[in-house]
């Protein structure tokens, strides 16, 4: 090792021996975090994605069984990946498109900013228990008030979250309510975009899209790009909001007596999270559960490294 | 560029025509602005405030597809607030989230000091060890937590399994706080040494006063994910009600008033309600956390 390098002098050695202490010290609250709620349990949780465990008798080695059975044997899965596909595309891109279109909103208004500016923050507020409660009442089809409004005006009144082909929809809806943390982030770094660069633009006569396009995107595109990937990244882990919009919607919320059909309707809010509990904590089939996770694990680390790569800018050196 | 030099210093007379041209263009771009600006806060807005109609209806109204209440029933509110569990559900959810958020602060900012100020070897590698550990979905690392919880310690049907693990740093608060750690020149930690400073004493005298703004915005972003948590309630309290905190309450609540639309929606407003209130009273620093966790991007 290079610290124990006898041309090194003594006190110095010394010194850095209590460095590293000091260091260690400071950093051992996470260090053990890390070790017992991240690394352990998911080398558990590779483990158990290979042996058959119900939760209550001994596990016992199955090979590649749960594997191709979650893969082949299991449509449920792919239904989920589907979703989570579709989620990824639609949610995502929206999300983006409008946080940036309202952050730049909010960055042209002159009168009455603070009020527009909290009004458009708050929905992102909303506990998602709550706002998923919020938005199975304003779109139920029974006595929602926007399919009440749509009737005033003549258009078609969608099942919404009772409609297999309407869900996904509805989830979207309330996924852009929430927009408040992604219209804050576009906010400052479009505010950090240099004016001298738009006032050159002008001068050479650009129009309104062109300093857009020209200005604009090339300052904020690695702000763009954060929000891209983060928004995957979320969109996979997508659970709370799916799970209580299918119960409310379907009118079984647990308890005794009738079980909650999950990804109500049809499966088209099922989503790989819910693949977890289901399989887990219903079903008592841990290794398939397992694999699940380990997918789940897989998909959320490619793209985290997306973000580690670029290592300058998310993780910027002293 | 030609066209500068070609823009003449002052224009007098013939320019008027031109300016008035300009104003009548920003007050177009003024007015297509705010209306928009105004078209969208109805969009933001209108879902509370047809839930809030809603919560105040009589029970035979909120069946029918009425938006505005013939009769201002007050009582839901306490009628919610009365509902065996529900004052065990805000006590559990503050537990959960006050004492959840002190121990991840404590415990979290000497790791972000310590990845943000020292440098060792391995330093990078735990960096992206805690950004990896940030974006780790919940359900990954659930089963073998779940049977360590249920089989080692029997702790199950309580809070205490998404408390404890708060003592041993949260990734996404190290992270945020190393980032503003960052921007804190070293000179202030070098004078505190000469003075004599050892560095836990640097850290609490000089560092933590100067760190306040993202101690509070982590604190407000913690408190939040922890009023807000669905799925660890879910998996470790459910089977207690005794242990259930308001998100998952409020489930169950729906659950109990299948047709009562007045009565959850009263209850969702309250749920609502205390974080609502947090953020207007926290607003600044809650907006500069955000800024937070998108910047040097």
């Amino acid at each position: 090792m290079a610290l124990v390098n006898s041309t090194v002098p003594q006190a110095l050695r010394r010194k850095r021996l209590r460095e590293r202490a000091r260091t260690l010290a400071f950093l051992s609250p996470w260090l053990v975090g890390f070790g017992f709620f991240f690394l352990y349990p998911l080398i558990s949780t590779v483990y158990f994605s290979f042996m058959h465990y119900d939760g209550f008798t001994a596990p016992t080695f199955a090979g590649l069984q749960n594997w191709t059975y979650v893969f082949t044997d299991y449509p449920s899965f792919w239904t989920g990946m589907g979703n989570t596909l579709w989620l990824v595309v639609v949610m995502v891109s929206l999300r983006v498109v409008f946080g940036l279109g309202i952050g730049m909103l909010i960055t042209k208004v002159k009168s009455g900013a603070g009020f527009f500016r909290t009004a458009f923050y708050l929905p992102y507020l909303a506990p998602p228990v709550a706002a998923t409660m919020a938005f199975a009442f304003l779109l139920n089809p029974g006595t929602g008030p926007v399919n009440h409004l749509l009737g005033e005006l003549g258009l078609p009144q969608p099942g919404w979250f009772t409609d297999p082909s309407w869900s996904k929809p509805a989830l979207t809806m309330l996924a852009v309510w929430g927009i408040g943390d992604l219209m804050v982030i576009f906010m400052a770094a479009l505010l950090d975009v240099p004016t001298e660069q738009y006032e050159a633009a002008e001068l050479d006569g650009a129009g309104s899209f062109q300093r857009f396009r020209y200005v604009t995107l090339p300052n904020i595109s690695p702000i763009v790009m954060f929000a891209v990937v983060t928004g995957v990244i979320q969109t996979m882990q997508y659970y709370t909001q799916a799970i209580v919009a299918g119960k409310v919607a379907s009118g079984v919320i647990g308890g005794s007596g009738q079980q909650f059909e999950p990804g109500y309707p049809h499966g088209s809010t099922w989503t790989l999270p819910q693949m977890v509990y289901n399989l887990g904590f219903q079903r008592f089939d841990t290794g398939s559960a397992c694999v699940v996770a380990v997918v789940l694990f897989a998909l959320s680390m490619a793209f985290t490294s997306i973000l580690l790569r670029r290592k300058s800018g998310f993780m910027n050196e002293d | 560029m030609t066209l500068v030099s070609a823009l003449p210093r002052k224009r007098t007379a013939p320019a008027s025509a031109a300016a008035r041209a300009a104003r009548r263009r920003a007050a177009l771009q003024w007015v297509a602005v705010h209306s928009t600006a105004i078209a969208a806060a109805l969009f933001f807005l209108l879902p509370f405030a047809f839930v809030f109609l809603t919560s105040v209806m009589t029970d035979r109204q909120a069946l029918t597809s009425d938006l505005w209440p013939h009769q201002w029933q007050w009582s839901n509110f306490a009628t919610v607030w009365n509902t065996p569990g529900f004052l065990t559900w805000w006590r559990n959810t503050l537990l959960y989230a006050g004492l959840g958020t002190l121990l991840t602060v404590v415990s979290s900012l000497p790791v972000a000091y310590a990845l943000a100020k020292f440098r060792f070897r391995g330093r990078n590698l735990a960096l992206m060890a805690v950004v990896a550990m940030m974006m780790l979905p919940p359900q990954v690392t659930v089963i073998p937590m779940y049977l360590f919880w249920a089989k080692q310690l029997h702790l199950t049907g309580s809070l205490w399994p998404l408390i404890i693990p708060m003592a041993f740093g949260d990734a996404f608060t190290i992270f945020l706080l190393r980032q503003f750690l960052l921007t804190i020149p070293k000179e202030y930690m070098e004078a505190a040494r000469l003075d004599g400073c050892g560095e836990l004493r640097t850290l609490l005298r000089v560092v933590l006063p100067m760190t306040r703004p993202a101690i509070a915005a982590v604190a407000l972003f913690q408190f939040f994910y922890c009023w807000n948590d669905y799925f660890g309630p879910q998996i470790y309290s459910s089977e207690n009600p005794g242990a259930w905190t308001l998100s998952y309450g409020l489930e169950s609540f729906k659950g109990a008033h299948h047709t009562d639309w007045n009565l959850t929606m009263a209850a969702t407003l309250l749920v609502m309600a205390p974080v609502i209130v947090l953020f207007f009273f926290a607003q600044r620093a809650f907006i500069e956390g955000v800024t937070l966790t998108g910047v040097k991007g």
